[in-house]
Formats: structure tokens, C-alpha cells, sequence
């Protein structure tokens, strides 16, 4: 029999970006028992992740502080595979262990579009946030011509903090319109803060050719990329790189929620103004329930954090600012919607399942995602079809909301470990 | 406090700095992550654990997502089949 | 909308799949329709086991013949159907066992089947990763793996290149007397209707005994060469008989990737599809006794089906004899994959007025629905 670590507490969180830290934080100083859960290898997500702590932006900094100060049980590289009930269960490097929680906070994020291109299997085509992961675990990339491709504010983003580590940005390339981009940021003039954010990105990336209406028709090179093509008004040109940074912004990641049954709209999490799912004691912050940034994650991280500790009031004091960061997330999908020519870059032998080497001339004739995976094994590798799933909703029409545990590929053991007894820890609450 | 750590890389030693991924530590010795099914060679895509691209043999484990793995001295890493 | 045909097949999984296939072969025109899509059901969820099995001569006598008809169409089958001959392993956990293990080799060796006896040390050399100290068990070379939603697909498109019709995501809602009724307001006029709808089959033919057996399973990641043979516990026989207990029974087989697919589960009475943890950790652990490498091993997925179960363990196969323009194909339980070419044999000698190379009699409904109609 295997025995497994359990801890109860009164408000498990998973994911600890800026939506899970704000959460965990604020129920913590509530006075509840929290456990913060992560697999990366400390707190921040994507947006604040690693690096040094004097990296960080001020907010984080604040954030991690306050965080710190409360007794909420912290604990990374923790992959959470499973909720059945009020139980989750999480694998880390070395064992399984449960948690069994009165309210859980989902926080998991999102994560980029990646949308198949030939070539786009090439070594140094990555996700435009996988470049920035990237040189966050140690990648220099001094002296190196980067192309940046795809949809959406992270591109600017991301081409900006690879410049400032020293590459040489070639060109960043937008599928989206200039009008478009216009009603963009006719949105981010009046929200103050985002304002002077972007009007810093667009300094600190001044002298790139910022392109619009264009995408990525192929990557080229041998044992790795070296150049791209890109279509522009009508026009293609080659150019060299070192390395593509590609995404088409960002999708939810719901895995969690939909294995817990909670209700989907337009494939975000379902939630009422504080941000309570469709199961009542599941609550749903950040990306996951709307692309809409740092503001939107933290607060709604508050919200559902003082909805778990029953402190209404303060989660309706921030109704206000809510509204205006789902505005903003409104806007931004309209913005970044993505183009039909994006479904017809493909060729017959372009790989879309890249787990199993499933070219787009064996997917496009299945009318459903489950047909497609029967018979040509598209999603049945180690992704469990998180990449090529989502590229075939868009591609295809497929409908891929079919989840089953685990979420992510655990070891048997773990697996087996759900339901082990064994004596349970229970978390304090409150502050150190 | 050493700033830096030694792992190898399919044999070859390589020196990184403290904090280095697995992953990075690939591509700074000059080797893809590992072989697809149909014998193309994949690094990382999306640096946070969702792709599996960047799978490797590390310490003699298979399939570990080394984008997900910070460098310890003498780790052993290797292009995953 | 009004379509004919000489037989309507209701159901495209493997077994509605390979009535097709041998109906179109004979010139009989066939129109096949499904709710989903081809081999979507439970052919999709199963292990794809090739097996001689021995709980009855019956049981055993399909089996067999529908194994031989397996090898014969081996060499026509496409890759995508991954046809491996990696024979099964019996594994005895016991003396007891082993003595199970004699009984099934002198059983098997009468009617022709080649196996042989492993001891210990055979055992271990033939299977590395199995546990030490087991005792021995049955080495069966003739069993073979394929994976079912192809051959489905495969069978489908034989069918179709001798001119059978599909209709796909179309629910039946009822057959009587020689007429098919669509969801959609389509009507199928056919002078036999072949019911092969599975877990459908009794709502469509009032009064098969058929009930679900909930199965889970679970696939690893690639390992190659980990297991070389399907291996099943001595123990699934006792699962497969226990009729109101969950049960679980080791049973693991490799697949051409490298992956290896971890079963079994039997549960009655539930018709609820969601994966449970509480029977994969059973499944999980009884696995681990026989293959503790699996402890280690990441596992990618789970899922769950509906094996159609009757009382005696054999298939409904033949014409009603209330009303013999309808043939019954159902009731399969955990060896649907491998009597379906059997199954679909059966089914075409009887429409062709023809006598079958094995008994027809023993899966006949009328044993139940004699019973049935004078409740």
C-alpha cells in the first residue's frame, strides 16, 4: 500500500502567477489555511517568473511579500494531476501527495496558440513566451537575430526583454490589422497604467520594423532555423534568424476545471462576479477566465481569495475594477482575433501532432477530433493533445473539451496514489 | 557560493551558470532535446511544461521535461529516443 | 428520405464493420449506420486482445475459429491496424495457480492449440521485468494484439470498395419487420437488418440480456521493449466470471509504439462513462504486483468502456426466431475484437442459407428470448 503525504486545508490554490499569489495572499491574512500549489520552481507564472528577485517589477516584489509573510503552505514543482471531490493530487519529483481543500482556487493560467507553419518543427522556433522562458532559465542570446511572429501584446513584450538581453530584434511581425491595432490602443490610452506600460514597450522596442497583416509562412534550415518567410500585404520575403519566437497569443488552460465539471463560455471558465465557477466551491482567477493581463489576474485573484475566506465585501469593493479589466480582455480578443489565412499555411506533409508526427494531409479529411485521434494517433502522445488539440479547434472546427485524468502524464504510482489512506496535516492559517 | 554548475550533455561537459534549465543547458551544448517519431530532431517550444518537446534522458530517467529541470553539478544529461 | 438495400447493419464498430466487409464481399448490397463515427465504441476503448479463450467449448470454439480468420487476413491488413503476433503469457501467481496453468495447457494442446509450459526461470527469461517468484505460466505464441479502431476502419473500407453505403452520426430509433427508422426521419428498407449496435443493441431488440461491464485502462509513454507479450493474470478468469463484484485482473499488453496498455477493470451496474480513481489505483496496484517497473513508469492516459455482457458469457449471434429478418451481433463482452471476424462469418452463412464451418446454436438468442417471451 503507498503511502501518500496528505494535507487538509481551507483553501487549496493551484497556480501561483499573479492570480494565485493575490488569492492565496489575501485569504491567508483572512485567516484561513492555504496551500499554494505550482509545478515551475518558485511563485510568479509566466509574467513574474524566475530570475532574480531584484528582476522583478515593483508590484511583484509587493506581491511575493506580502505572500511571504502569511503561513499559506507554499509548494513548487508540483504538478497537479487530478481533483476528484474536494481532493486534488499532485506528483513533484520524487512522490505523490493529496490535498483536500473546503474551496479551491483554480489560477492555472493560459498558454500560447501555436498554430503549424512547414518548418515550424525546426530547432529555434519556439513559442514567443517560450523565448522569454527560455532566456529566464539561463538562454543568452547575445549577438542572435530574432525574428518575432505571430498575435497579440506579447510579442512586444517579449521582443523588448530579448533586446534588452542583448539580441538584435529583425522585425516583429503581427498577423493582426493596423485599425485594429489602433482600436488597441485607443483602449490602453485610457486605462492609465497600461498606458505608460506600453508606451515603455514601444521605446524600449523603438527601431524594430513593427509589421502588421503579416504571419509566418515557413521557417527554413537544415539541423535548425535560419531563416523564416514572411508574408506581408501580399508579399513574401526571406529573412535570416537564428531563432523564430512565434505564438498566437494565449488559450486558457481549463484542464483542471473541466475535469472538476465546471461550465465553459467560449472556451474561458464560467464564473459570476466573484469568480465562483459552476461548481460553488471551485473559484476560477486570471487567464483562465479571460485573456486580459496582469491587472485582471490580480484582481480577480482577490476576489475569489476574499470569496474563499467569506469576506464578501472586499471581494465586491473590487467589482469596479473588475469590469474594467474584462473590458480590457474584451478588447484585446477583438484585437488579436486571428485571420483566416492562419487555417491554410499548412502542406500536406506539415506536421501538426508533434508527439506522434501526424502531417495536416492525414487530419484535414476528420470531421471531429475524436475521429482524428482514433485513427491517426493526433493527441495521443505525452501532450495529451494540448498543442495539437487547440491548432485543430482552429484549423479543423474540432470541439477537444473531452478531459479525463491526469491532466498532465504522471507516473503509475502517482497515479495509484488518489485514493491511499494515511494521516492527513493539517495547514494553520493566518500570518507568521 | 559557486555561480556556476557542471552537468554533461551526451558525454560532453558543460559549465552553466546557477539556475540554468536542463533545456538551456542542451542548446548551449549544441544538442536538440530529442528525436521525433518520424526522426526529426526537436528543442523546446513553449519553455513551461505543455509541449514535450524538450524531453531528455536526465540521470537516466526518460522523458523528463528538461525545460522543467534546473541544472545540478553532475547531472547527466541525454537526447531523449 | 426512403433508402433500400438487401442489409441494413446497425453499428459500425468492429463487429457491424466486419459483418460489412463479408456481406459486401458476397454481393449483398449493405447500408451500415452509426450514431458516432467507426469503431468510436467500446472497439475503441478495448485492449485489441486476439485470444483463444477456454471458459466454455463454445466460447473457445468462436474464438479459435475467429483467431484463424485473424491469421488469414493478416497479411492484407495496413500497418495502421499494428497486427503483432507477440502471443499471450498466462502468469500464475501460485502453486494453485500452476495448476491452472497445466489444466489450460493440456486443454488447449487437444483441440490444436500450440503452448507451452513456463517455469520459473522460463518465466523470467521470457519476461524480465515480471516480479521474481512467480512460479511459472502459459506461453499461447498463436494469440496476437492489433489495435481495433483501424481494422475497423479498414474492414469499413473494404466494404465500401464492394459497394457498401454509410450513414454516420445517424441514431436508429427502431427496427421492425424490414425497416430501418432514422433520427432524422430516413427510413432504410431491407430485407435483413443485422443489429450490431453494442450497448445499443438491447434498447433497438427488446429483451437481450445484455448489461455493461464498466472496464478503465491506462497507457504509459513510449518504453519499448519493456513487455514482449500480452501477459494476463491467471486471476482475470475469476474477474471475468464474478458477476456483481468490481474486479480487477492484471493484464498488460505492448503496443508497436513502445507504450504498454495496462488493464483490467469489470464493473456492473454503472453506466456512469467518468473515469474513477478509485478503480484505476485497484487496477494500478494489482499491476504493480506483477510488473513493479510500472511504478515508475509515466502513464499518459485513461479511460473507460462499456463491454455489452450476457449471462453465459457467449455472444448473440443469428436470427431472432420471432422475427428472422433480424440478426443479432451483440453481446460480446471482452472478446468482441477478437470473434467479430467470426461473428461476421456466422452472420453471412446465415443469410447466404449456408451451414457455418463451426455451430451456430450455442449463441442463438433464442436460449434468452424463448425464455423472454414466455415471462
Amino acid at each position: 500500500m503507498i503511502n501518500v503525504a496528505q494535507f487538509a486545508c481551507d483553501v487549496a490554490v493551484i497556480g501561483a502567477g499573479p492570480a494565485g499569489i493575490a488569492a492565496a495572499t489575501v485569504a491567508a491574512e483572512a485567516g484561513k489555511s492555504v496551500v499554494l500549489l505550482d509545478d515551475n520552481f518558485g511563485p510568479g507564472g509566466q509574467i513574474w517568473r524566475g530570475g532574480k528577485p531584484s528582476d522583478k517589477e515593483l508590484a511583484a516584489m509587493q506581491w511575493l511579500g506580502r505572500l511571504q509573510r502569511t503561513t499559506a503552505r507554499q509548494i513548487f514543482g508540483a504538478s497537479v494531476f487530478q481533483i476528484q471531490g474536494n481532493q486534488l493530487a499532485a506528483e513533484t519529483l520524487h512522490d505523490a501527495f493529496c490535498v483536500s481543500f473546503k474551496k479551491l482556487v483554480l489560477s492555472t493560467g493560459a498558454r500560447e496558440l501555436f498554430l503549424p507553419f512547414p518548418g515550424w518543427t525546426l530547432p529555434g522556433v519556439l513559442g514567443a513566451g517560450g523565448l522569454q522562458a527560455l532566456i529566464k532559465a539561463g538562454l543568452s542570446v547575445a549577438g542572435k537575430r530574432i525574428v518575432v511572429a505571430g498575435t497579440g501584446p506579447l510579442l512586444l513584450a517579449v521582443a523588448a526583454y530579448a533586446r534588452e538581453k542583448g539580441a538584435t530584434i529583425v522585425c516583429i511581425a503581427e498577423q493582426t490589422s493596423w485599425t485594429r491595432f489602433a482600436e488597441f490602443g485607443l483602449t490602453v490610452l485610457c486605462s492609465g497604467q497600461k498606458f505608460v506600460e506600453a508606451l515603455k514597450l514601444l521605446w524600449r522596442t523603438r527601431g524594430v520594423p513593427h509589421w502588421k497583416n503579416s504571419w509566418p509562412v515557413a521557417a527554413l534550415g537544415r539541423a535548425g532555423v535560419e531563416s523564416v518567410r514572411i508574408a506581408r500585404n501580399g508579399k513574401q520575403r526571406e529573412i535570416a534568424c537564428d531563432l523564430l519566437a512565434c505564438g498566437f497569443h494565449l488559450a486558457p488552460s481549463t484542464d483542471l476545471a473541466r475535469l472538476s465539471g465546471c461550465k465553459l463560455e467560449g472556451g474561458f471558465v464560467a464564473v459570476n462576479n466573484l469568480q465562483q465557477t459552476s461548481n460553488p466551491d471551485l473559484f476560477c482567477a486570471g487567464e483562465s477566465t479571460g485573456i486580459g493581463g496582469l491587472e485582471k489576474s490580480l484582481i480577480e485573484g482577490q476576489i475569489a481569495g476574499y470569496a474563499c475566506a467569506g469576506q464578501l465585501d472586499r471581494a465586491r469593493d473590487l467589482a469596479p475594477a473588475r469590469a474594467a479589466t474584462q473590458r480590457n480582455a474584451e478588447s484585446m480578443k477583438r484585437a488579436f482575433a486571428l485571420r483566416e489565412e492562419l487555417k491554410f499555411l499548412s502542406e500536406e506533409d506539415t506536421v501538426v501532432c508533434r508527439c506522434e508526427d501526424v502531417p495536416f494531409g492525414k487530419l484535414r479529411k476528420h470531421a471531429s477530433w475524436r475521429s482524428a485521434k482514433l485513427q491517426t494517433r493526433c493527441g495521443m502522445g505525452p501532450c495529451q493533445g494540448k498543442v495539437c488539440g487547440a491548432a485543430g479547434e482552429y484549423l479543423f472546427g474540432w470541439e477537444t473539451s473531452t478531459v479525463r485524468p491526469p491532466v498532465v502524464p504522471v507516473t503509475c504510482s502517482s497515479l495509484a496514489a488518489f485514493s491511499a489512506s494515511g494521516t492527513s496535516e493539517s495547514i494553520e492559517g493566518g500570518l507568521q | 557560493m559557486p555561480e556556476t554548475v557542471v552537468v554533461s550533455v551526451g558525454g560532453k561537459n558543460v559549465q552553466v551558470p546557477v539556475g540554468t534549465s536542463a533545456a538551456v543547458a542542451a542548446i548551449i551544448a549544441g544538442e536538440h532535446c530529442r528525436t521525433s517519431v518520424g526522426g526529426q530532431p526537436r528543442a523546446p517550444l513553449c519553455g513551461m511544461g505543455i509541449c514535450f518537446e524538450c524531453r531528455m534522458k536526465i540521470n537516466g530517467k526518460v522523458h523528463v521535461r528538461s525545460c522543467q529541470v534546473i541544472c545540478t553539478d553532475g547531472m547527466e544529461i541525454a537526447v531523449d529516443d | 428520405m426512403s433508402l433500400t438495400a438487401d442489409v441494413v447493419i446497425v453499428g459500425a464498430g468492429i463487429v457491424g464493420a466486419a459483418c460489412c466487409y463479408q456481406l459486401a464481399r458476397e454481393k449483398f448490397k449493405v447500408i451500415t449506420v452509426d450514431a458516432d463515427g467507426i469503431g468510436t465504441g467500446a472497439t475503441a476503448a478495448g485492449m485489441g486482445h486476439l485470444v483463444a479463450m477456454d471458459d466454455s467449448e463454445a466460447q473457445f470454439r468462436l474464438t479459435r475459429y475467429s483467431q484463424m480468420l485473424w491469421q488469414e487476413a493478416a497479411p492484407q491488413l495496413p500497418t495502421s491496424v499494428e497486427y503483432e503476433s507477440c502471443g499471450t503469457i498466462w502468469v500464475a501467481a501460485d502453486e494453485d495457480e500452476m495448476g491452472e496453468v497445466r489444466r489450460k495447457q493440456s486443454y488447449y494442446e487437444l483441440r490444436g492449440v500450440r503452448c507451452q509450459i513456463l517455469d520459473e526461470t522460463a518465466l523470467r527469461e521470457a519476461e524480465p521485468y515480471l516480479r521474481n517468484g512467480l512460479p511459472g505460466g502459459l506461453l499461447v505464441p498463436s494469440d496476437a494484439v492489433i489495435y481495433p479502431p483501424c481494422a475497423a476502419a479498414f474492414f469499413c473500407e473494404q466494404g465500401k470498395s464492394k459497394g457498401a453505403k454509410f450513414l454516420l452520426g445517424r441514431r436508429v430509433t427502431s427496427i421492425a419487420g424490414g425497416t430501418v427508422s432514422l433520427d432524422d426521419g430516413t427510413t432504410l428498407i431491407a430485407s435483413r437488418v443485422v443489429n450490431a449496435a453494442g450497448e445499443a443493441a438491447s434498447r433497438l431488440t427488446p429483451g437481450l440480456p445484455i448489461r455493461p461491464r464498466k472496464g478503465h485502462l491506462v497507457i504509459t509513454d513510449r518504453y519499448p521493449r519493456t513487455i514482449r507479450h500480452q501477459l494476463v493474470e491467471l486471476g482475470y478468469l475469476k474477474s471475468a466470471h464474478a458477476t456483481t463484484v468490481d474486479s480487477v485482473a492484471f493484464n498488460a499488453q505492448p503496443r508497436i509504439t513502445g507504450q504498454i496498455l495496462i488493464g483490467s477493470s469489470r464493473q456492473y451496474g454503472t453506466a456512469d462513462k467518468a473515469v474513477e480513481p478509485q478503480m484505476v489505483t485497484r487496477m494500478l496496484q494489482r499491476a504493480f504486483e506483477y510488473l513493479p517497473v510500472l511504478e515508475t513508469i509515466s502513464a499518459i492516459r485513461t479511460w473507460t468502456g462499456f463491454r455489452t455482457a450476457t449471462p453465459d458469457k457467449l455472444p448473440l449471434i443469428g436470427p431472432l426466431s420471432e422475427d428472422p429478418s433480424i440478426l443479432i451481433a451483440a453481446g460480446h463482452e471482452g472478446l468482441g475484437i477478437t470473434t467479430s471476424l467470426g461473428t461476421a462469418q456466422l452472420v453471412t452463412d446465415s443469410l447466404l442459407g449456408r451451414p457455418s464451418q463451426i455451430p451456430i446454436d450455442p449463441y442463438l438468442p433464442a436460449r434468452y428470448m424463448h425464455e423472454a417471451s414466455h415471462a
